[in-house]
């Protein structure tokens, strides 16, 4: 084999979460009235528009999840791997991740951000030096922008093209699927929104084999490649972190609404007892107890890679600790309500056992409470990693995430002038995902929740 | 209702136990003290007697519940869950890890945290509803439209950007207000004013859109269109009947953080160099300093607990349709 597979911890949990979605489309179109809730998002513009957005960035997290150790150059018989680790999207970005300056250049520079001594042939003088890759294809006195504005041209017509070609070939099975009857309007935006995806995936990817788009930083990587690579892990926290949570909260939200007595009391004070904790101080402790018990067994995690990936694991985990009491309380609260309806006593009467009645009458009808705050929670779980990574107690500093990002860039505020790129990636990165996440957990939550129903 | 809020100061007791537990376990029983030790100490060559002095400094060299050692009551008493967590309730924070004393600090530092806090409070509260009251007469319209739409932008921003922005713009480049920094008495305004200004427009985005929901909830009842039948005009029924009503969840929500007010706000306090007991916190997380985040945990549980107290009362005396018993 040309390369060896390497599965993460958190790249086993995302395929799980892939399977996992597979299953729920595969349900939602068994069921009509499931399909008709789901209509009603598929109706919304800007639901659709931000649908779209997510999906390239989950598109991203994925491929830079499928990780792997690429074949070593060998000679001898023995079969051996590199022994670094890359994705396959690393694999894709392999010029952006391997064009390195030496330290910090401006967007679309062609020249170091700071003055250098130069050895030329009447002596040495202090000069901006030339980059190493950004702009290396330009002559001295030929200018960046008509270049840059030919290559837009050029993209402009590639992604086109691309999107055209794509539109065509799903043209059929577009006007196939079940879901897309009566969608006109937000049909024609998401294609729209799909165009300019597309168009912007393809200048950033044209323009980035000749300038660093966005710059590049300290130790000279480009800081395209790091917000590209931060998606990643944006996306593993904002879904990941949910996912570790729902099984106790599910399943303790539901007992203590139907059995109520003492275990209601036990699984109350439970979340009452967890949830008095300032949820920033117990993810602080909760870290501070990781990183001494991971200083302390090195010897269990191989790689550096390893370690990070276990960290960012950890912080799922403990973020989603501190966070499935109001999910759980939600459901307890719906359960309580259910467990009064007619049907649920009809079942009682007929001597249906309670764990049946749990799994077969109430889950179904609690799980709207479970997507609509699965889909709130992504977008506070995305700036909450950037806030942590600040205050030391996110992922690991060798992780790309954007906190990490805004961290180190931070420092750089102070220099003159001010080395801004760094925080304009994670800001612009950053604020598409949320907003993209916001704008579809409101389109989820007003299709999902009765209670809104029933005002409008 | 004094028999119910002393029911339900009764109640607290339990949940502060488990607390106490929690930070316990996770502090002292996943990692020995040992570790701690040694990870203050730089892992490497760190000779035994260096970690047993450590501990025996900070008193962490006793045993964990129950000292085998120790006759009556010092059995219980001589131990590190003894020593360290049964204090706390009465509120005896001990000593930091850098020997600093605790409670001296946290009612030092209470105060610029306040300052700040109570500000950004009223501040944000006053803009959230007059925004969101706007958006509420101009339902349905683009003004409205475009004002939800503006607020889930500046929902979708993070913190940091806000505050790096402020720092940058209003504190560099136009020199408005100092950058960071703190001073005593009336001096401090000053230093105030540019984190305060950030924090309420931090806040605007997720506040308006909530308090609108509010309002527009009100606004379907049927009181309203009772009201707005008999002709009365929509600013007096905005004023008078859905404000008015609208006002309990908001007041409720605003009273159950009031307690946790005194901790301060972590990121603020922290980038504008402000001494609370945000960046007391803040401080601690990064200097590993145990004692400090086990303190604070526990206060913040407290003031938690005393949070939803009042929330209770503030009902009753908000709604008297709500009776406690």
């Amino acid at each position: 084999m040309p390369f060896e597979p390497v599965i993460l911890l958190t790249d086993a949990f995302i395929f799980g979460l892939l399977i996992m979605a597979a299953y729920l489309v595969w349900h939602v179109r068994q069921h009509e009235h499931l399909i008709e809730a789901w209509r009603q998002v598929g109706q919304r513009k800007v639901a659709m528009s931000a649908a779209v957005v997510l999906l390239f960035y989950v598109a991203i997290g994925v491929l830079d999840s499928m990780h792997f150790r690429p074949l070593a150059d060998n000679t001898g018989d023995k079969v051996q791997y590199d022994t670094r680790v890359i994705s396959v999207l690393d694999l894709a970005l392999t010029q952006l991740r391997e064009q390195k300056e030496k330290t910090y250049s401006a967007p679309f520079a062609t020249h170091l951000y700071s003055k250098e001594n130069i050895e030329t042939s009447n002596g040495a003088k202090r000069d901006y030096p030339r980059l190493v890759y950004g702009g290396a294809h330009l002559d001295e006195s030929d200018a960046v922008a008509p270049d840059v504005a030919l290559t837009l041209l050029k993209s402009a017509i590639l992604g086109i093209a691309i999107t055209l070609l794509i539109y065509l070939l799903m043209y059929r099975s577009a006007s196939r699927l079940r879901w897309s009857r009566g969608v006109k309007g937000a049909h024609r935006v998401a294609w729209l929104t799909f165009a300019v995806m597309i168009i912007t995936l393809t200048a950033l990817l044209l323009l980035s084999r000749d300038y660093h788009v966005l710059g590049t930083d300290k130790v000279g990587e480009d800081v395209l490649y790091q917000a590209i690579k931060s998606i990643r892990t944006g996306v593993v926290i904002g879904s990941l972190t949910t996912l570790v949570m729902l099984p106790a909260a599910i399943i303790l939200g539901i007992m203590a609404g139907y059995f109520r007595g003492w275990v209601d009391d036990v699984i109350q004070y439970l979340y009452t007892t967890l949830s008095s904790v300032p949820g920033v101080l117990l993810i602080a402790a909760a870290v501070l107890m990781m990183q001494v018990y991971m200083s302390n067994n090195q010897a269990e995690f191989n790689t550096v890679l390893e370690r990070s990936d276990m960290r960012l694991f950890f912080l799922c985990l403990i973020l989603g600790i501190t966070s499935w009491t109001g999910l759980c309380r939600l459901l307890r609260g719906e359960t309580l309500k259910l467990g009064q309806l007619e049907y649920v006593q009809a079942a009682k009467a007929f001597g249906v056992s309670d764990w049946r009645i749990l799994f077969r009458h109430i889950t179904p009808n609690v799980m709207h409470i479970v997507l609509i705050v699965i889909v709130l929670d992504f977008s506070g779980l995305v700036l909450a990693e950037a806030v942590l990574s600040y205050i030391n107690i996110g992922v690991d500093p060798n992780t790309h995430s954007w906190g990490n990002m805004i961290n180190s860039a931070r420092l750089e505020l102070a220099r003159e002038p001010v080395v801004w790129w760094s925080l304009l990636a994670a800001f612009v990165f950053m604020f598409i995902l949320v907003l993209a996440a916001n704008l579809l957990a409101d389109a989820v939550r007003d299709a999902f929740d009765p209670r809104l129903k029933d005002q409008s | 209702m004094m028999a119910y809020l002393i029911r339900r100061m009764f109640y607290a007791i339990p949940i502060l136990i488990g607390v106490n537990l929690l930070t316990f376990v996770l502090f002292f029983v996943v990692n020995s003290a040992d570790d701690m030790a040694r990870l203050h100490l730089g892992n490497k060559r760190v000779t035994d007697a260096a970690v047993t002095e450590w501990k025996a400094v900070r008193g962490y060299d006793k045993p964990l519940i129950w000292n085998s050692q120790a006759t009556g009551a010092a059995a219980f008493t001589d131990t590190i869950f003894y020593q360290k967590s049964v204090k706390l309730f009465a509120f005896d924070f001990g000593s930091s890890d850098s020997g600093r004393h605790i409670g001296y600090d946290i009612s030092q530092r209470m105060w610029p945290s306040l300052a700040l806090a109570i500000p950004i409070m009223i501040v944000g509260l006053a803009v959230n509803i007059t925004f969101s009251l706007i958006l509420a007469f101009f339902r349905g319209s683009p003004l409205d439209f475009w004002g939800v739409v503006l607020c889930v932008a500046m929902m979708s921003i993070s913190g940091l950007f806000y505050i790096i922005g402020g720092q940058v713009l209003l504190g560099k480049l136009w020199s408005l207000f100092p950058i960071s920094g703190y001073d005593v008495g009336s001096n401090a305004a000053k230093f105030l004013v540019l984190p305060a200004l950030i924090g309420v427009v931090s806040a605007i985005g997720s506040g308006s859109r909530w308090y609108r929901t509010l309002f527009l909830e009100e606004i379907n009842k049927d009181f309203v269109r009772t009201a707005r039948a008999k002709g009365v005009s929509e600013v007096f029924v905005l004023a008078k009947h859905v404000f008015r009503n609208a006002l309990i969840p908001i007041l409720t929500g605003v009273v159950v953080v009031l307690p946790t007010l005194f901790m301060g706000s972590l990121l603020l306090e922290s980038f504008f160099g402000i001494p609370g007991l945000g960046s007391y916190t803040i401080d601690a997380i990064q200097a590993q300093d145990f004692a400090i985040v086990r303190a604070m945990v526990f206060l913040g549980a407290v003031l938690y607990i005393v949070g939803l107290l009042l929330t209770d009362i503030s009902y009753t005396l908000a709604d008297p349709r709500v009776r406690l018993d």
